[in-house]
């Protein structure tokens, strides 16, 4: 009798934990349509083909956001093109090279600790660093530079993770052959690990689009078209926290939001895929 | 007997403090095929890595003895040209994630050859010796991972051979396929035998008696006891030779 | 060819170097120019000073410590029930149609960027507060929902591969013996999983401290102490983000003294979760 009783209680207290777990789960979901829907809804009324096309006129409140559009790009392409070669190779030592000890707990330390930095002090840093210190001004270079070392965790982990899961068959079969390790490397761990190597990439550019405080400091905010990497510019997002702190043009605000939430949605649906692309290889 | 291509003497070898390989002594004739048999775990496989020095990619592993490639020492020999010179079949199929093309290439490549008249020669020759040709002619730029593990390991086979070898090391390389490849493969080392040193770790006794001229017995980390093939499984001289072989053999 | 291999390991040794040459110099860099300001002013007088009057040359920066303390309190407050429960159902109780719905769903609440979690707490959540309080609605309390949404996904999916990590046995075991599923997470499962739970929880911390921009859109940004949850706050984050556009000499260094502190904030967090036994189930066995 008593046994029952407590089967039964025991089941009633599943139900109800299930059912606030239940809760949670939902409002995470909800959260997520509400953020999406919103910027949608209010922003989407004001996009138009000349909102991308055009300059920004009254500092953003009117006009399009063309030459934020182009400062953005500048400063994904640039920090990418940094970080890639750097990232990759340091995972490729970390994983291929570097043998248990104090250089790779040095090395292991760095990356999270760089990871951990909030982006402001990232944002003071390139300040005082590159543009003062090293005098590169407020400019697409400084802002590059500094997202580098901002984004280089994330795609050195991501790297890693990909890299130490090529096979050792694939290595050994290589080197049975007489290959170099560098020649290894390069034609086969590389090229077996690159999806995984790419959905680093992408992830740090996520990051670059995503970011604001380490920007606006660096690479400043004229509203400009760069004409080269020595010039200022204003990316996407300081676009939209400026427009939105100082709330001049709500339609333009939620417009600019539209953008950059498209944009970060694209970015998600690559590396998803690229992820998924990983799988299946693998389970072969 | 033939000449022996592979002089091994008083080699041991420790994986940290524990004591793999005691003291073996062999001789490995040339153009013949030799196999090592003995239960897992009794140092074949550990021997065969040190043929062409895969156990330097081990930490912690410590040689010591002395063994002669063609005359010369193990160590003398750049570590790279050793392994072109002594090839190497897994017994996981392990082809490159790539074309079938680019995988038998791959080795020529890297030692510098260019031409894609002579890759195209090379690859059809080495296609052809593992007896894979035919079968895979027609889609040469498939990827490699879409055949069949027989045909996988055949082609790891053209793989190897294709920067020609002088020895050639399996190890127990039809242990994942089924009957069929199995047969084809064990045909092929009758061929392969015409021209190259070839040495097999098997747990098959029935495939060491079909295709072995020669066969060593490995227990414990050591060689109990190597001889022809035929003396070995018919007479072997040592208790634990037989003792091993009979339940197994015939 | 050689002498080539070990020149390009020694240049892979020097990318994964930079890394570290990264965090001595962005160390190097903050503490050069913020620590001339808390000598000059003494630790003590820095840290609980309770005036941040830059025109006078006076910086206490108790306000904003307290301001970024109650900020990322309230958002572990929110953020950790629900993404540590949400972690469970998606690991545990979900179907796997379900969990692969989902899933993408959190990866995408992760990289929504700061600035549109901020456009949407400025937007919404402010007004619905200030309407609700009668106040001016820019608040801790809407800091922390907001920041508490955006830690969400960190800790949903630290947490989840930490409960995935688990092995199947000792959930089989336990139901073996006839506990209830719920008995089973809640005695076996969430025990074995905890060191994962707790990282992911101080990563969600590390986050909300670190945040800035979102922060700066809702919290109000006063220097004074805050009363109550509905008082508006500035924090460290804030501080910098807010006067790094304006200020100069002696006033810019007081925001990089203002890092000096932000920066110790989050290497002691750092140092706790290196203080966490990292494998899942090493508590069990």
């Amino acid at each position: 009798m008593n046994k029952i009783e407590n089967i039964n209680s025991a089941k009633i207290k599943e139900r109800m934990a299930f059912s606030v777990l239940w809760i949670f789960t939902i409002m995470t979901v909800i959260f997520l349509v509400l953020i999406i829907s919103h910027i949608i809804i209010k922003g989407l009324p004001h996009m138009s083909l000349s909102f991308l096309l055009e300059e920004p006129r009254k500092m953003g409140k009117a006009g399009g956001i063309f030459s934020v559009i182009i400062s953005t790009f500048y400063i994904i392409i640039l920090s990418v093109v940094f970080a890639a070669p750097i990232g990759i190779a340091a995972s490729v030592y970390l994983t291929e090279y570097a043998k248990e000890g104090p250089v790779l707990s040095i090395i292991r330390f760095g990356t999270e600790a760089l990871a951990g930095i909030p982006s402001i002090i990232y944002g003071l840093f390139g300040y005082s660093f590159f543009v003062v210190f090293l005098g590169l001004k407020y400019s697409i270079l400084s802002g590059a530079l500094t997202l580098t070392f901002m984004i280089l965790p994330t795609i050195i982990r991501t790297s890693e993770e990909a890299i130490k899961a090529v096979p050792k068959s694939y290595r050994e079969g290589s080197l049975a052959l007489g290959a170099t390790k560098l020649q290894t490397i390069r034609k086969i761990v590389i090229p077996s690990a690159m999806p995984g190597i790419l959905t680093g990439l992408i992830l740090g550019i996520g990051r670059v689009v995503g970011e604001s405080a380490a920007v606006l400091y660096t690479a400043g905010s004229s509203l400009g078209v760069p004409d080269s990497i020595f010039r200022p510019g204003r990316t996407l997002s300081v676009h939209l926290f400026t427009l939105a702190s100082e709330g001049l043009s709500m339609e333009n605000t939620y417009a600019t939001a539209v953008v950059l939430m498209a944009l970060i949605l694209i970015i998600n649906f690559t590396a998803n895929t690229l992820i998924r692309k990983i799988f299946i290889t693998r389970r072969r | 007997m033939g000449n022996a291509k592979i002089i091994v003497k008083d080699t041991n070898l420790y994986y940290g403090d524990y004591h793999a390989l005691k003291d073996i002594s062999i001789d490995i004739y040339e153009k013949a095929v030799t196999a090592l048999i003995g239960p897992s775990g009794c140092g074949k496989s550990t021997f065969l890595r040190c043929l062409n020095r895969m156990n330097d990619l081990i930490p912690n592993v410590k040689i010591m003895g002395e063994i002669q490639i063609a005359g010369v020492d193990l160590y003398e020999y750049d570590v790279i040209l050793l392994r072109k010179k002594v090839g190497m079949v897994f017994q996981k199929p392990n082809p490159f994630p790539m074309s079938i093309y680019e995988n038998v290439a791959y080795g020529p490549r890297i030692h510098g050859i260019k031409s894609k008249a002579v890759l195209d020669d090379i690859v059809e020759k080495s296609l052809r010796e593992a007896a894979l040709w035919d079968e895979v002619k027609d889609r040469l730029k498939y990827n490699a991972l879409g055949l069949s593990g027989g045909q996988q390991q055949r082609l790891c086979i053209a793989r190897t051979i294709a920067v020609e070898p002088e020895v050639l090391l399996m190890d127990e390389p039809t242990s994942a396929l089924d009957p069929a490849s199995t047969m084809k493969i064990e045909d092929l080392m009758e061929n392969l035998k015409k021209q190259y040193t070839v040495i097999i770790v098997t747990h098959n006794m029935q495939q060491a008696g079909r295709i072995s001229d020669y066969t060593a017995f490995f227990l414990n980390g050591e060689i109990i006891e190597y001889d022809r093939t035929e003396k070995l499984f018919y007479k072997p001289k040592d208790k634990r030779t037989e003792d091993y072989i009979t339940g197994r053999f015939g | 060819m050689r002498f080539h291999e070990r020149i390009v390991e020694n240049i892979f040794l020097i990318c994964a170097g930079i890394v570290v040459l990264g965090v001595a110099i962005i160390s190097i860099f903050i503490f050069r120019e913020g620590w001339t300001v808390i000598s000059k002013t003494g630790i003590a007088d820095f840290v609980f000073g309770k005036k941040w009057a830059p025109t006078q040359g006076i910086y206490g920066i108790f306000p904003m410590i307290l301001g970024s303390i109650y900020v990322t309190l309230g958002a572990l407050m929110i953020g950790v029930p629900i993404g540590v429960g949400c972690a469970i159902y998606l690991a545990e109780i979900a179907s796997p149609r379900l969990s692969a719905i989902i899933k993408p769903g959190i990866e995408l609440l992760a990289g929504i960027p700061s600035v549109i979690y901020g456009l949407y707490g400025m937007t919404v959540i402010v007004p619905i507060i200030r309407d609700l309080f009668n106040n001016q609605g820019f608040s801790i309390l809407a800091g922390s929902i907001v920041l508490g949404i955006m830690i969400l996904p960190t800790i949903t999916n630290i947490s989840m591969d930490s409960i995935e990590a688990v092995p199947k046995e000792y959930k089989e075991g336990s139901l073996a013996l006839g506990s209830s599923h719920w008995q089973a997470i809640i005695k076996v499962i969430l025990p074995a999983a905890k060191s994962g739970i707790i990282s992911s929880i101080i990563l969600g911390m590390g986050r909300a401290i670190g945040e800035t921009m979102a922060v700066i859109m809702i919290t109000g940004n006063s220097t004074l102490i805050p009363e109550s949850i509905l008082s508006p706050a500035r924090t460290l984050t804030g501080n910098i983000g807010i006067e790094m556009g304006y200020a100069s000499g002696e006033h810019q260094r007081a925001l990089f003294a203002t890092g000096i502190v932000l920066f110790i904030f989050i290497m002691i967090l750092n140092l706790m979760t290196k203080l966490i036994p990292n494998k899942a189930g090493e508590n069990i066995e």
